[in-house]
Formats: C-alpha cells, sequence, structure tokens
C-alpha cells in the first residue's frame, strides 16, 4: 500500500539560520544547509545536486565538493535533472566514500532500488551517506520551461530570477523584479507524463524530505524519517543551523500537504487504471508491484 | 529439500519433476566432498561460456564470502574453486555463461543441472540475456565452429535472474541473504525474502527480458510513456552507452551489449512500494546477517 506521507519520525517548519544560504533559497533552505552542515561535519564527502546546466534554467546534475558549489544549485529548477546519472560515478571518478544525494520521489525510488536491489550498482548500496527528498508534483521537459516562461510569462528565460509554484499558481521573477504569474490549469499539459504515473509527493523514501507546502513563505516542511536522517538532523539543529516551529503552530499546517499528497496519489492511480484499459482488452504496462 | 519446493510452488514458479535418477556411483572423490551440513544450504557453480568475472563477482564479496561459505552455504560444484568433477544434486546451482549450441558437452552439463537442482539462478548477462555473446560469429581456435551462443533460458527453464555485465557484489549478497532467510527465517523474514526474490524470479520469466538490451527499456519504459528521466539507467550502463539528452535516456545502441542492466535497475521497469518502505531495516536485515561472528 502507498502511503500518503509516508513513513517519518519528526514533521516540523524550520528554516536555516544560515544568511548566506537564506539569502538565495527557494523557501527555507533546507537542503542547502543540511549538506553545508554534513559536509562541515564529515558526514558526506560531497553531494549530487541539481546544478545549472548550459542553457538557463536547465537542471544539470553535478558533484558538489563544497559550500561554493552547493550555493551555485540553489533554487528549484522545475525541469528534469537527472541526478541519478551520477550516483555510480560519484563512487569512482569523484571517489566518493560517502555520498549526500537530493531528488525528487521519482529519483528516490531509483535510489532505494539500487540500495536493495544493486543490479548494475557495484559498490553503491553502501556508500549512500544521507538522502535527501524534495516535495514534487510534476517535472517539465526543458523545451516546457521555454514554453512557459518565453510564450505564456513573456519573460527571457535568461532573465528569470526565480520560479515558483505554490498557491494554484506559476510564478515567475525578473532580475528586474517584473513577476509574472500564470494559473496551474495553463501549465499541466506541459509536465512530464512520466510524472502522472507516480505516486510519491513527499519523497517517502528520503532519509529527510522538505518542501515548500503547509508552512509560511520562507519556511519549509520537514519531514525527518530514517534513523540516519535523524541523527543528521538533530546534530544540525543542535549545532544551530535551523530554527524551527511545531508544525501544528504553522498555517496552513500539515492538512494541506494531506491534502495535496492524497490528490496526486489518488489522480496517478486514477491514470495508472486508464493505461491499463487504454486499448480493447489491451493496455499499456503497470511497473508497480503494489499501490 | 521440500522447503524450497513450496517457496518455488508459493512463488508462483512450477516445480521441477524430478525424474528418478540412479544415485551416481561413490567414488572415493565424491565421498570426500561429502560433509554433514544440515543447516547450510547446496549451492554450485556451472561454467558455460562466460569470462569468470561473474565468479569473481562472488568473491569481491571479501570477508562476507567467509560468512557466507561457514553459515549459509555448502559450496557443492564449482570448477574455479571447487575440485569437484560430476555436476552433483543441489539445491541451488549458479549458472555463468551462455550456452554453446555447437557444444554438446555444454549442452549436457546445462541439462544436467537443470534435473539435479532445485532452484537454477542465472547468474551474469550471459545466462540471462546472452550478453556479449550474442555478436559472436564463431571461427575462433581452437573450435571455429562454434558460434551461436544462447542465453540458457533458452534449453532449460530459469528460476531467477541475477543480471548485469558483471553481476554485483552486493546483488549476490543480497541473493544469498535473501535465499537463506527464506529457507531459515521466522516468518516475517520468509515473507520479506519472498517479497524481495519475486522480481527476479518473474524477470526470469519474462520472455522480452530473455532478450533484454537498451531496446527493451526503450520499449517497455520510455515507449510506455513511464521515464521520468531520473538517470538509473545511464548509471547502470556498464558501457556507458546511454547519455541523458534533456533529462531523457539516449542510447548508442551499436555499444550496447544486451546485457539488461538499464532496465533491470530502472525504477519504472519493477517497483514495489511495500517492499521500499522498509529500505531501512532491509539494509539492516542484510548487514546484520553479513556481519562477522
Amino acid at each position: 500500500m502507498v502511503l500518503t506521507l509516508g513513513n517519518y519520525r519528526q514533521v516540523l517548519a524550520a528554516r536555516t539560520t544560515d544568511k548566506e544560504i537564506l539569502k538565495n533559497a527557494q523557501d527555507g533552505g533546507i537542503v542547502t544547509a543540511l549538506f553545508a552542515y554534513a559536509l562541515e561535519n564529515d558526514i558526506i564527502d560531497g553531494a549530487i545536486v541539481a546544478g545549472p546546466g548550459q542553457l538557463p534554467w536547465q537542471g544539470m546534475p553535478m558533484v558538489a565538493m563544497n559550500r561554493q558549489e552547493l550555493l551555485a544549485a540553489q533554487k528549484t529548477k522545475y525541469n528534469i535533472s537527472p541526478n541519478m546519472k551520477l550516483l555510480k560515478e560519484a563512487t569512482r571518478s569523484f571517489g566518493l566514500e560517502k555520498v549526500g544525494f537530493v531528488g525528487v520521489p521519482c529519483m528516490l525510488q531509483g535510489l532505494r532500488k539500487a540500495q536493495v536491489y544493486p543490479i548494475a550498482m557495484r559498490d553503491v548500496p553502501d556508500k549512500i551517506a544521507l538522502v535527501l527528498g524534495i516535495f514534487c508534483m510534476e517535472v517539465f521537459p526543458y523545451q516546457s520551461m521555454v514554453q512557459l516562461v518565453e510564450d505564456h510569462t513573456n519573460q527571457k528565460l535568461e532573465s528569470v530570477s526565480k520560479m515558483e509554484i505554490g498557491k494554484g499558481k506559476f510564478t515567475v521573477c525578473t532580475e528586474r523584479c517584473a513577476v509574472t504569474a500564470i494559473p496551474l490549469k495553463v501549465t499541466h499539459k506541459y509536465e512530464q507524463p512520466g510524472c502522472h504515473v507516480c505516486l510519491d509527493y513527499v519523497a517517502n523514501l528520503s532519509d529527510i524530505s522538505s518542501g515548500s507546502v503547509g508552512t509560511p513563505d520562507g519556511w519549509s516542511t520537514v519531514f525527518v524519517r530514517t534513523k540516519k536522517g535523524e541523527a543528521v538532523w538533530n546534530g544540525a539543529v543542535a549545532e544551530g543551523w535551523f530554527e524551527t516551529q511545531p508544525i501544528e503552530q504553522v498555517k496552513p499546517g500539515l492538512d494541506l500537504v494531506t491534502k495535496l499528497a492524497t490528490e496526486k496519489i489518488t489522480k496517478n492511480k486514477k491514470t495508472l487504471e486508464e493505461r491499463a484499459a487504454l486499448g480493447v482488452g489491451k493496455g499499456l504496462r503497470n511497473p508497480y508491484l503494489s499501490t | 529439500m521440500g522447503l524450497l519446493s513450496s517457496i518455488k510452488k508459493g512463488m508462483g514458479g512450477e516445480e521441477q519433476q524430478m525424474p528418478p535418477t540412479s544415485p551416481p556411483a561413490q567414488t572415493e572423490e565424491a565421498r570426500r566432498e561429502e560433509r554433514a551440513t544440515p543447516d547450510r544450504i547446496r549451492v554450485g557453480h556451472v561454467h558455460l561460456c562466460g569470462c569468470t568475472g561473474c565468479v569473481v563477482a562472488l568473491t569481491d564479496i571479501y570477508q562476507g564470502l567467509f560468512k557466507v561459505l561457514d553459515d549459509y552455504v555448502d559450496w557443492v560444484y564449482g570448477t574455479t574453486i571447487a575440485d569437484v568433477r560430476r555436476i552433483p544434486e543441489m539445491d541451488v546451482a549458479l549458472v555463468e555463461g551462455a550456452v554453446c549450441l555447437q557444444d554438446h558437452e555444454q549442452i549436457q552439463d546445462l541439462r544436467t543441472t537443470r534435473l539435479q537442482s532445485k532452484l537454477v539462478v542465472a547468474i551474469g548477462s550471459c545466462a540471462c540475456t546472452g550478453n556479449i555473446l550474442r555478436f559472436s560469429r564463431g571461427g575462433q581456435v581452437n573450435q571455429p565452429q562454434h558460434e551461436s551462443f544462447a542465453p540458457i533460458s533458452d534449453l532449460v527453464d530459469v528460476d531467477v535472474h541475477i543480471p548485469t555485465c558483471a553481476p554485483t557484489p552486493q546483488q549476490i549478497r543480497n541473493t544469498i541473504v535473501m535465499a537463506y532467510l527464506l529457507l531459515k527465517g521466522t516468518d516475517d523474514q520468509k515473507a520479506l525474502a519472498g517479497r524481495w526474490l519475486k522480481p527476479m524470479m518473474d524477470l526470469a520469466r519474462t520472455p522480452f527480458y530473455q532478450k533484454a538490451s537498451f531496446n527493451t527499456l526503450m520499449q517497455e519504459v520510455i515507449n510506455q510513456g513511464l521515464c521520468m528521466g531520473c538517470g538509473t539507467c545511464a548509471a547502470s550502463c556498464p558501457v556507458r552507452a546511454i547519455s541523458m539528452e534533456f533529462g531523457k535516456p539516449n542510447g548508442t545502441r551499436d555499444l550496447c551489449i544486451n546485457c539488461g542492466a538499464c532496465y533491470a535497475q530502472c525504477p519504472r521497469s519493477f517497483f514495489d512500494h511495500d517492499l521500499m518502505e522498509q529500505h531501512e531495516s532491509i539494509m539492516e536485515l542484510i548487514q546484520g546477517a553479513m556481519a562477522p561472528k
């Protein structure tokens, strides 16, 4: 059975106390601050993150080995960055013994499968040290970003300083502070089709997952899920990397996270059923052994 | 071993009808190899046309191999690392390599293995999918007429696949631990191990997977609208034939060796949510099972 919010040990609202990270953060700077903390404390040797690509706002996986490289990879890109591509490479060319990884739920499905079934991942499963997850409803192919930003919001992609999905809108802010928003209804048809069979919203398979939904602007909702994740999270909080609030005391709170997760899972389960009956007495494959 | 056949039934596999075989004549050599091992399963390694990389991957479990040989496995056959000449009865036969259709002795070995083993495990892609031997056209000294090499599933039923070239020590380790838990574990562990093994047994019975290549990933994942561009296939490919172009896999099919790694490792080939939710305890279980005494 698919768990709506996954297994977790703690859930809370948090943002980093590191001003340099927070200045450029998508929300609470959780991922960047956690990796910076883990690098400083030798919990990881490096982290696979979605860094900048050759084209403006293109997500491209990179191995960040220091704070500067982490800062360069900040902010949500909303287009496909195949982070799993570097997982084996990080333990080879980069020589990492303790790998940090951040990804959206589907990548973490690949990552945990690579640990539990390391069919083609020699010497990888035991080197994964910290796995961070990001809430994800869907992503866009790069060409969809071009279409959405340049056609629908009439901005040049290279002049965009931040993109955001929230409160039913896709919002684009430029360097000159022009803000354009289009309703999500317009963006749906540009989504990556492979996302429509995904049954995970809040990165159930991460050690720690975070996202903006459920907390006020500038804060993030954080799920601490595994023993490893809890040790890292408690260590970082004890060192003063984060300020936190109980999730019950913030608006809109966990109810909204549950609502959106349920919506995503219900919608995509329906898609799976429709796919299976797409033809006449025939249909498309369902990849899941249990749903 | 009644347990193994009941497991195969439980997993949906056909129970192999064992033909009545007369017990092999007990030579001095065979007697010396025989030991009383009630708690261990009888495992052998049958070498067909393979490069020995798969059995080397097994030894690459390093210290874990001692734990395996001490506690879990009685190694009854394997021309590379055990001095036994006749294929004995086995609980688990690890078959490495494709079968050469012009080599009658080899075909006989494969037939004997199937008839005398409870579970036949194809280890490595040559045995699972034919791998690079699919491209062989013969003409080599000293048997130039040896030209057709087939995955063993073309000739016998295979129960479990451990694909990739070479298979990883960690996947072999996990398979051994799960097989052992299935036999000796608590009820919960048996259920867990059964779930874990099911997809590997399904692969062994899937016709398209027995001919796997990048095309399999293309046809069964990408063309089916399931790919979400995570990049796992690109990391899996042992020959770096897969690159990610604008977030989607692109296979250089001239480089593809038909090993089936990309499809097997892809999270959209098979994925069990119930099992994966327990990833932390599964990894702890495996590490616990392999910990030295």
